[in-house]
């Protein structure tokens, strides 16, 4: 998986491994590594340690061991503001990611924290929420949109930072098919790494080529997303059933690429 | 967001909200400034209840404002928690003891102010001009007397559960009454209106030792409701929620005590400082509080005295034509005397409140358990 | 609450009222209340002259008279307080139905009308407010107008979230009613307050998402400040033309 390119890889995990101040030891020792441009699903079974490693990922929690490193620049209380940028996370519930009273102030939240400012910081959020379709909600309050549609605006939330690397907490949760598809075609019109934290397995197939399955807080399976659902043993030791009826080996593996280009940036 | 209907408060029984008019423009300003400087004190205490302190300079960020928004939106929406009595009528929460009690006293008082303040400017629920005094009175007093009450019972009592909630109960209970009685303090320097100290004393007691009985039964199951399942988020509890957590987390053995004593001494160290002063702040307070009393007093008088040429006039447009002869003295002498006990309700109150601050500020230390809840909490979410 | 605040209260519209700055406007309506609150009770006139200042505001505004007194029940419970006055207030007393045995007293009757007079206007004036400004814009003028950052910051939240909680309280209601309960007395009302604690502990856990959600943001302890609204001379002369008329009227009902 590594070495094929010839780049630095956006992500870059090695022997992490925590526990929380109260003993409870979530990771142990998770080697994992993102390169530029791929879009890799985090597969996982409740309690495994997905969103602790997530939160490892822009320094929110502390590595007890081992290192996280984005675009080569270690996970460090030095470079947080800059790793923060280079992650952009979006959380599972987008109320609470949307924490501004309107979507456009919401998504310069984050370009305006790092000091961007004026025409410069409008033309980037006009831009950001213009990539997921939802440019003419600027000025609504986020309570006043559908669920789909705030989970769009949270990934612009992150996308006007312009990050390495995109990180999706349960991007298809709580949406219907249709917005579901809709986000789906944003993510893949995106020129952005991709790591997706999900229980949506076929979601997993039809965006990530790869996927990582953590469990009791190490990386168990690393593998093409196709080959690794059709593993019934492997699935069923990690506690990962796929929908009634679903069959990994009948999905078409790589969907055709949308009409939005990608890189419109 | 309020249910549509415009009749809202009357839904939602009798509020303590003070309007404009009631209270005369200087008490109102003075009043205005005392309660700014409350929550100046407040911004500056809230940080460390949420535990701001290690937690940002460890994450590069501040706590209180999304959790004291937070809280401040449970509040606003409990108030909307009908509580129904008998025959269609029904109560509501105010939640000032309910705050201290849950987030502490310093964002017990910035969320009540915000609330507050939000109420008048959105719902012209309570006036602007009185927005000091009711700050003053449901976010110091009602917050302050409430803590102060919960944190003593809490210490005194046993170190059980049912004592957290009995402390809620009696905090909850007098909290209410004690605002009342501070606001009949405000009434007696700088109240419009000619109804006798005492009365207005008697009635306020009265109303709100019934609203201050619903209101602690409310409270009493809510902080216990909150106890069962997280009982790390009662902040005036949190010194004997943490122990017995640690005991459960170390598997049966009682390893704790350790933990906590670190943690304190440096806080402590800094807020002997801090004791000063608060402890000057209030005495500043008390100071400007009775001076001001005291030169406000022959404002009453001369009120007192225009009320009587408001009556002539009043008799000129043959409003009235009974004789006007006894009313001064009635209208002297019964207000002295209720003054007299307002005061002495005031000082007690002033005490009390002083006090308040200082056993907060005292016992106030960083419970590491804390912190690894909203950690745990973190986890789970996965 | 928060949008749902801004539906109810703010009246959509583009008068010169709406166009004012909130800074300005909040000023301006803090001190009309002040000095309505100054003015001497004897003076009827002047409050007479106060409402008329105050109707013109809603006629510029464009806010029906109808909406404005609706908005305005919120006072009722106050007004019923007032009515007691006449009869607690001791003093001289009079008839004021010859036929009926009820007497009320004189003092009473001025601090009714002292009291209810003033609270009214100001009820007045904070809906005409509230009806022109846009909730966002309120939260932009209290930020202008030097409140603290840290509290304005709490204020937004509590707006952007209140609707958020107050539609999980509805969702637990529902599913106490689906299973059958509904509550009649205070019997029921430990189930309720066990409501308010499940309530408290999803606001403040959401409260805590939301931290992380700043944090990975860059969130550093301060708001980026984006939107700084401002106020032309003539923007604040229009705002103070309402106090200051006031002002003029309170005067002349002290000097008269």
């Amino acid at each position: 998986m590594s070495g094929t390119l010839a780049f630095v890889p956006s992500l870059d995990v090695r022997g992490l491994a925590y526990a929380y101040p109260d003993g409870h030891q979530a990771l142990f020792g998770v080697d994992l590594t993102v390169e530029r441009g791929e879009r890799v699903a985090l597969l996982g079974p409740n309690g495994a340690g997905k969103t602790t490693l997530v939160l490892h990922l822009n320094g929110i929690l502390t590595a007890g061991a081992g290192t996280v490193a984005v675009a080569g620049l270690p996970v460090a209380k030095a470079n947080l503001a800059e790793i923060r940028r280079r992650v952009g996370i979006v959380f599972q519930d987008p109320d609470d990611q949307l924490f501004m009273p309107t979507v456009r102030e919401d998504v310069a939240f984050g370009p305006a924290a790092a000091g961007m400012r004026g025409p410069e910081l409008e033309a980037a959020v006009r831009t950001a929420l213009e990539r997921v379709g939802m440019a003419e909600f600027a000025d609504r309050p986020p309570h006043h949109l559908s669920f789909g549609q705030r989970r769009r605006v949270a990934v612009a939330t992150v996308l006007v930072m312009e990050p390495e690397i995109l990180v999706l907490d349960e991007p298809s949760s709580n949406l219907d098919p249709a917005s579901r598809r809709e986000l789906a075609d944003i993510v893949r019109s995106l020129d952005v790494t991709v790591l997706m934290v999900t229980h949506d397995l076929p979601y997993a197939l039809e965006l990530c080529p790869r996927s990582v399955v953590l469990s009791e807080g190490v990386i168990a399976a690393d593998a093409p997303t196709g080959e690794l659902l059709a593993d019934r043993e492997l699935m069923r030791r990690h506690r990962l059933e796929l929908p009634f009826g679903f069959d990994p080996a009948a999905a078409p593996v790589t969907p055709v690429t949308t009409t939005r280009k990608p890189g419109d940036r | 967001m309020r249910k549509p209907s415009p009749y809202r408060l009357s839904e939602s029984g009798p509020t303590m909200h003070v309007p404009d008019g009631f209270i005369n423009a200087p008490v109102s300003v003075a009043a205005g400034v005392a309660a700014a400087a409350a929550v100046a004190v407040a911004l500056r205490g809230a940080s460390k209840e949420l535990g701001g302190t290690s937690h940002a300079a460890r994450h590069g960020g501040e706590k209180t404002a999304p959790l004291a928004g937070l809280v401040a939106a449970f509040v606003f929406a409990v108030q909307m928690l009908n509580f129904p009595v008998a025959a269609g009528t029904s109560g509501h929460l105010l939640g000032g003891a309910l705050a201290a009690i849950l987030v502490g006293p310093y964002t017990g008082v910035l969320v009540v102010s915000v609330v507050l303040l939000m109420q008048a400017l959105l719902f012209a629920d309570g006036g602007l001009t009185a927005l000091g005094v009711n700050i003053l009175l449901m976010g110091g007093v009602t917050v302050v007397v409430a803590y102060a009450l919960f944190r003593t019972l809490v210490k005194v009592l046993p170190r059980r559960r049912s004592s957290v909630t009995a402390a809620s109960f009696v905090a909850a209970l007098v909290s209410v009454p004690a605002a009342a009685a501070a606001f009949t303090l405000l009434y007696a320097i700088g109240g419009t209106t000619d109804v006798p100290v005492g009365t207005v004393l008697a009635a306020m007691l009265g109303v709100h030792v019934l609203i201050g009985i619903g209101e602690a039964l409310i409270t009493a199951v809510t902080v216990g409701a909150v106890l069962a399942v997280r009982p790390d988020l009662v902040y005036g509890a949190r010194d004997l929620a943490a122990p017995l957590k640690l005991r459960v987390g170390g598997a049966l053995v009682d390893a704790p005590a350790r933990e906590p004593e670190p943690a304190s001494a440096p806080v402590h160290r800094h807020s002997t400082r801090r004791v000063w002063g608060v402890g000057a702040a209030a005495a500043l307070v008390l100071a400007a509080f009775f001076s001001f009393y005291a030169s406000a007093s022959p404002d009453g008088l001369e009120r007192v005295a225009a009320d009587k040429g408001i009556d002539r006039e009043v008799q000129d447009h043959g409003l009235a034509d009974s004789p006007l002869a006894d009313y001064g003295v009635a209208g002297i002498d019964d207000p002295r005397l209720s003054v007299g006990l307002a005061g002495a309700i005031g000082v007690a109150g002033t005490i009390a409140l002083g006090t308040g601050v200082f056993t907060v500020v005292r016992r106030r230390r960083e419970t590491p358990g804390h912190r690894e809840q909203s950690d745990r909490q973190d986890r789970e979410s996965v | 609450m928060g949008a749902g605040h801004a539906h109810r209260l703010y009246r959509q519209g583009d008068s010169a009222v709406h166009r004012l700055p909130p800074h300005c406007k909040l000023a301006a309506v803090f001190c009309f209340v002040l000095v309505v609150v100054c003015t001497p009770r004897t003076a009827l006139w002047a409050f007479g002259a106060y409402a008329l200042l105050l109707a013109a505001v809603a006629v510029t505004a464009r806010v029906p008279i109808g909406f404005l007194l609706r908005r305005m029940l919120i006072e009722v419970p106050f007004v019923a307080f007032a009515f007691l006055m006449p009869f607690v207030v001791p003093g001289e007393q009079i008839q004021p139905l010859g036929f009926l045995p009820v007497s009320v007293s004189v003092p009473g009757l001025w601090d009714a009308w002292n009291v209810l007079a003033k609270a009214t206007l100001g009820v007045a004036a904070s809906v005409l407010l509230a009806a022109t400004t846009e909730l966002r814009a309120l939260l932009l003028g209290l930020e202008r107008l030097r409140l603290p950052p840290l509290l304005v910051q709490i204020a937004t939240f509590m707006i952007r979230y209140g609707d958020v909680v107050t539609d999980e309280m509805r969702r637990m209601s529902v599913a106490r009613r689906s299973r059958g309960f509904e509550a009649s007395g205070p019997r029921h009302w430990a189930v309720l307050a066990k409501s308010a604690g499940a309530l408290f502990i999803r606001s403040y856990e959401r409260g805590e998402r939301v931290h992380l959600a700043m944090l990975s943001r860059g969130y550093a302890g301060t708001m980026p400040v984006i939107d700084r609204v401002t106020a032309s001379r003539a923007q604040w002369t229009a705002a103070a033309a309402l106090p200051l008329a006031a002002l003029l009227v309170c005067l002349l009902g002290w000097a008269l």
